[in-house]
């Protein structure tokens, strides 16, 4: 870890300068996974700005029975929230298979957002990496590639984005707001992360000024949905490949579907084509596996994770059987 | 001639008596390697290679040396110079002690992705680590041989050695093979794997003239010893290792690797106290870890299950710069009575870090490939697994036939059926289901060999009626010093409390490494010797029927000690050569082992291939128990090890590169509590005869067979056969 100062903003205005003319700077939420990448000398801020006191730690209804998430509600608050719990268990369920405890209930939803890879090659500062140090190489390409993408991925970067949490925003239809000294925006969740493409050390629409303040999910198109995660352990590992999903029937018919993919893109996936093959399908077995065919159509794997498109396949098919299996779909 | 003393207490051997040293550690009152103050402390960080092989062409240390608080950047420009290692010797066994061969920051050269080529000694660890990051070394690389796989047919024969032959045969087993009735043959790879001790290694270094004191992170305090001597050219009465509190070992701190001799170095350089608590990624950099292996075993059998051939073979690397052979297909000289036996091991030779040893060393990777092809042939056959090892169950040990000094294996499988209800099982794969899981049952056999080695011991009595056991043994959490605490007061007739064993000085009388599940009834051995000693004193003393201490008080001596073996170094010197002799002698005349019966249940999903082990029973002859919860928890360690191994460890190592790339415990999946089960562990308690007190090292049996009977669950679940650990879920697809 390299020499950085630090400074600890006491409320959004502070914070927001403090960055304002600071082409170096970087916030400190809940840490887990800056720091971890400070240790790596994978980040080298000049300035870390400790937003982890500003008063951005509300879960809010909101009117039309939508929800506003503070961005600095820990994820294991957010995990156990009643409103979360019956009307998002997707969301509850996601945060719940990430890492351990203790990183729950330090780990911000904000923070979350910006989650780096995991991707081998991006730890270690004796690979070629382009999103580390752009235009050096893909040292992963060719090497261990068990958690990297099959979609939207480049010849440039083939790492995945590893947050869950997240994939249970995409599915939900989250926007993110963020602000700077400029102004407030707001921007879909799905719209948030970038692909790769040739520049993928530039991971997401954030300027460099931006704070992300809070999180805004519609109402849910049905409180039946859920989220599975599939990886080499029973916890504390990255996903390999997972399904978030919320399904709604009628007189056997799909008539609303979310589904979103974590552990097999660069951002979390949503599954916009398996979702038009679902809309007005028969909530039938052959009918989840059309839609997942025709998600994965465009799929391109590596050595190392030629089975995540057949893994991505049956999960996609496993979860949505799972969720009208229970006896409520009709 | 001795006389029985009066009971004054219930004995202690065999009871679940917490461990002596639970408080202190709990408690945080145990200062482990890194945790010992000293004035003027200075904190050191090393840095990594990152090239395989080659030359070191420029180094440039002025930025790290300006960050504030850098006291010294030491390469093989200024290092202090460093005596190379000696060659082995069966007479003195801390030659077999250095991890690498390499002459650390004393060369150009560089020999693996990891070896150290500087240290920064600074005033805080952070400012140590900051620089570290800050070293500019130009290579210039050359060719290397990285990629195991790729090299694989270039294996050589493996040498034999004084505890290990390299192959052994009986008839003529591949022409058995050839016209056997039933036959089975496979070929199964294991990877890497590193040990991950909670306790990353670590050293505190002090020199005072040429004397040395040393806190290390150590498995073999002697041999650190004598290795820190011969390196820094210093003698070795003026060396002093200190170890009582090791936080897993594993073998991993067995050898003595880079880190603790650049400690040692870099406070000679500064000629302040150093310190150096490696990183995570530092301990895969700088210590080696188990070899990956190929292996053939191929199985020819009779309609009736009685095995006609048995061969297995294997290849493993080793470091061009280290490491030893594993006995990889050991077992199957010993588990099954083959009429015809050929076992065969081969090595590479690679440009990575030595390989070493780690938690049964071969045996884990070896009774994997021969249980799960066992169990092939049981289906080959259409024969219950057990019942096929039953009808192959040795009178002698089978390759030379020898007596077994014990074998209960038989006891094993029965006891352990019983409480696992193997009866239950439907044999067709697939035939079980809970629900949407697979349920799978497997069984294998667990086999390791029973070693002592010399360890020197003195005992004293005291007129208090307190007792003192001196022994320089190490203490890795296994419960060494709780087990000898138990066993001097049965040999004394005193209570338990009234004993206080010291370990983990070098100060100490010698003690055989924490290695190969000996420790226990190497020191074990001498305690006892000791306590018959002390016991002929004191029936000099006065009459029988008086507890010791009255005895003492009556005769008006303070104190009364025996002592087993001479810590000069002559005493060493004879004393290793009439072990060594004792040991050849012995391994003639027996075939010396813990076994076991290692039974699991798996669910596997059907959708994902996801495999989770629901239920595990072990029964072991390890001979007689000293302490029912210390052995067992042991016993428990190594399945839990085993279960890693089977479903998710593996240390990726880029065959591009001989870089590891997955160096933490993020990435290389070592079980968590959720991926465990209930553990059932059983033991038969019969004592070994040809051992003191009947006892068997239990350190390492409990991994052997885990992964072989995982595989066969995975099997019985699904109707695979995944002969390529990890069984990760991909291969189930």
């Amino acid at each position: 870890m390299r020499t950085f100062s630090y400074v600890r903003a006491p409320d959004v205005e502070t914070a927001l300068r403090a960055v304002a003319d600071e082409p170096n700077a970087k916030f400190l939420g809940g840490g887990t996974n800056l720091v971890d990448l400070m240790r790596e000398n994978v980040e080298r801020p000049d300035v870390v700005v400790d937003i982890s006191r500003l008063p951005l730690t509300g879960v809010e209804e909101l009117p039309g029975g939508g929800v506003r998430i503070g961005a600095l509600v820990r994820n294991s608050a957010l995990a156990a929230h009643p409103l979360i719990r019956t009307r998002y268990p997707v969301l509850s369920q996601a945060i719940l298979c990430g890492a351990s405890a203790q990183l729950r209930n330090m780990a911000t939803v904000g923070g979350n957002l910006l989650q780096r890879t995991r991707c081998l090659y991006f730890y270690d500062g004796a690979s070629a990496c382009n999103k580390r140090e752009p235009a050096s190489g893909c040292a992963a390409i060719g090497g261990f590639t068990r958690n990297h993408g099959v979609l939207g991925v480049s010849e440039h970067c083939i790492a995945t984005h590893p947050s869950d949490l997240c994939v249970a925003l995409a599915a939900l239809d989250a926007e993110v707001e963020v602000e700077s000294t400029r102004g407030t925006r707001r921007i879909p969740l799905t719209g948030f992360h970038r692909l790769p493409g040739s520049t993928p050390h530039v991971e997401s629409a954030l300027e460099p000024d931006e704070l992300v303040t809070a999180i805004e999910l519609p109402a849910p198109i049905t409180e039946r949905s859920r989220y599975r995660k599939v990886r080499d352990r029973a916890s504390y590992a990255f996903a390999l490949v997972s399904v978030a999903a919320a399904l709604e029937t009628g007189g056997g018919t799909v008539t609303a579907a979310r589904l979103a993919l974590g552990g097999v893109a660069p951002k979390p996936w949503r599954a916009v084509e398996a979702e038009r093959v679902l809309l007005g399908a028969p909530a039938t077995e052959e009918s989840f596996r059309a839609a997942a065919d025709a998600e994965l159509a465009a799929a391109t794997a590596q050595d190392g994770n030629t089975f995540k498109i057949e893994l991505a396949r049956r999960t996609i098919v496993a979860t949505l059987r799972d969720l009208t299996s229970d006896g409520s779909a009709t | 001639m001795t006389r029985t003393l009066p009971r004054t207490s219930e004995p202690a051997v065999g009871k679940p008596i917490d461990r002596v040293d639970g408080t202190a550690k709990t408690t945080g009152a145990a200062r482990f390697a890194a945790e010992h103050p000293y004035p003027g402390l200075a904190h050191a960080a090393l840095v990594h290679a990152t090239i395989s092989r080659g030359r070191i062409t420029a180094i440039d240390t002025t930025e790290a040396a300006a960050i504030p608080g850098v006291v010294t950047v030491l390469t093989h420009h200024n290092a202090p110079a460093l005596k190379p290692p000696r060659k082995v010797s069966p007479l003195d066994l801390s030659t077999m002690a250095s991890g690498t061969s390499v002459a650390y920051l004393n060369t150009d050269e560089v020999h693996w992705d990891g070896q150290p080529v500087a240290v920064v000694v600074a005033e805080t660890l952070t400012a140590a680590r900051e620089a570290a990051a800050l070293v500019k070394v130009v290579y210039a690389p050359m060719r290397s041989t990285v990629d195991f796989l790729a090299e694989e047919p270039n294996a050589r024969p493996q040498k034999g050695n004084l505890l290990m032959s390299g192959s052994a045969k009986k008839g003529d087993a591949e022409a058995a093979l050839a016209t056997a009735p039933v036959r089975v043959e496979g070929r199964f790879t294991t990877p890497p794997h590193h040990h991950n001790a909670i306790e990353p290694h670590a050293t505190t270094a002090v020199w005072d003239g040429d004397r040395l004191t040393v806190h290390d992170a150590t498995q073999s305090i002697d041999w650190l010893r004598s290795h820190l001597a011969l390196r820094f050219d210093v003698p070795a009465e003026g060396v002093r290792v200190i170890a009582p509190f090791v936080g897993g070992g594993f073998g991993g701190k067995a050898m003595i690797w880079p880190g603790t001799i650049l400690t040692v170095m870099a406070a000679r350089a500064t000629g302040r106290p150093v310190r150096l608590l490696l990183t995570r990624e530092g301990v895969y950099r700088t210590v080696g870890g188990r070899t990956p292996s190929t292996q053939r075993v191929a199985l020819g059998a009779r309609t009736d299950g009685r095995l006609t051939a048995l061969v297995h073979t294997s290849v493993t690397y080793t470091g061009r710069v280290g490491g030893s052979p594993e006995q990889v297909t050991s077992q199957s000289k010993h588990v099954y009575d083959a009429e015809n036996i050929l076992v065969r091991q081969n090595l590479v030779e690679l440009d990575l870090i030595s390989n070493t040893s780690m938690r049964a060393p071969g045996d884990a990777m070896g009774t994997f490939a021969l249980e799960a092809a066992i169990d092939e042939l049981a289906y080959e056959l259409g024969m219950d697994p057990i019942e096929l090892r039953m009808r192959n169950e040795p009178e002698r040990n089978p390759i030379d036939g020898r007596r077994f000094a014990n074998r209960n294996l038989r006891e094993a499988y029965r006891l352990g059926a019983e409480r696992f209800g193997w009866a239950d099982r439907t044999p067709e794969p697939g035939s079980m289901r809970d629900g949407r899981w697979l349920v799978g049952m497997g069984v294998a056999t667990a086999f390791h060999p029973a070693w002592q080695f010399l360890a020197n011991v003195t005992v004293r009595l005291s007129v208090d009626g307190t007792v003192l056991v001196r022994c320089g043994f190490q203490e890795m959490g296994m419960g060494g010093a709780t087990a000898q605490a138990q066993i001097a007061a049965d040999a004394l007739g005193v209570p338990v409390e009234s004993v206080r064993v010291e370990y983990g000085d070098s100060t100490l009388p010698l003690s055989p490494a924490a290695g190969g599940s000996m420790q226990t009834a190497s020191v074990a051995s001498s305690v006892l010797a000791a306590c018959q000693k002390l016991r002929r004193k004191l029936a000099k003393l006065g009459p029988p029927g008086e507890t010791p201490a009255a005895v003492l008080a009556r005769a008006g001596v303070p104190s009364l000690e025996a002592s087993v073996g001479s810590d000069s170094r002559l005493g060493r010197l004879t004393g290793q050569a009439r072990f060594l002799a004792k040991l050849l002698r012995d391994q003639r005349r027996w075939m010396r082992a813990a076994s076991g019966a290692q039974f699991c249940e798996v669910r596997v999903d059907p959708d994902t291939g996801e495999t989770r082990v629901s239920r595990w029973t072990a029964a072991f002859d390890v001979g007689r128990v000293i302490n029912a919860k210390t052995a067992v928890s042991q016993l428990r360690g190594g399945i839990v090890m085993g279960i890693g191994m089977a479903l998710s460890e593996e240390t990726l190592v880029d065959p591009r590169t001989g870089r590891i790339m997955n160096p933490g415990l993020g990435e290389y999946h070592v079980p968590v509590h959720a991926d465990i089960p209930p553990i059932d562990v059983a033991y038969l308690d019969e004592p070994d005869p040809t051992m003191p007190l009947g006892l068997i090292g239990v350190g390492e049996v409990g991994i052997t067979g885990v992964a072989g009977a995982i595989a066969n669950a995975v099997h019985h679940a699904t109707g695979r056969r995944i002969r390529d650990l990890p069984i990760t879920l991909d291969k189930l697809l």
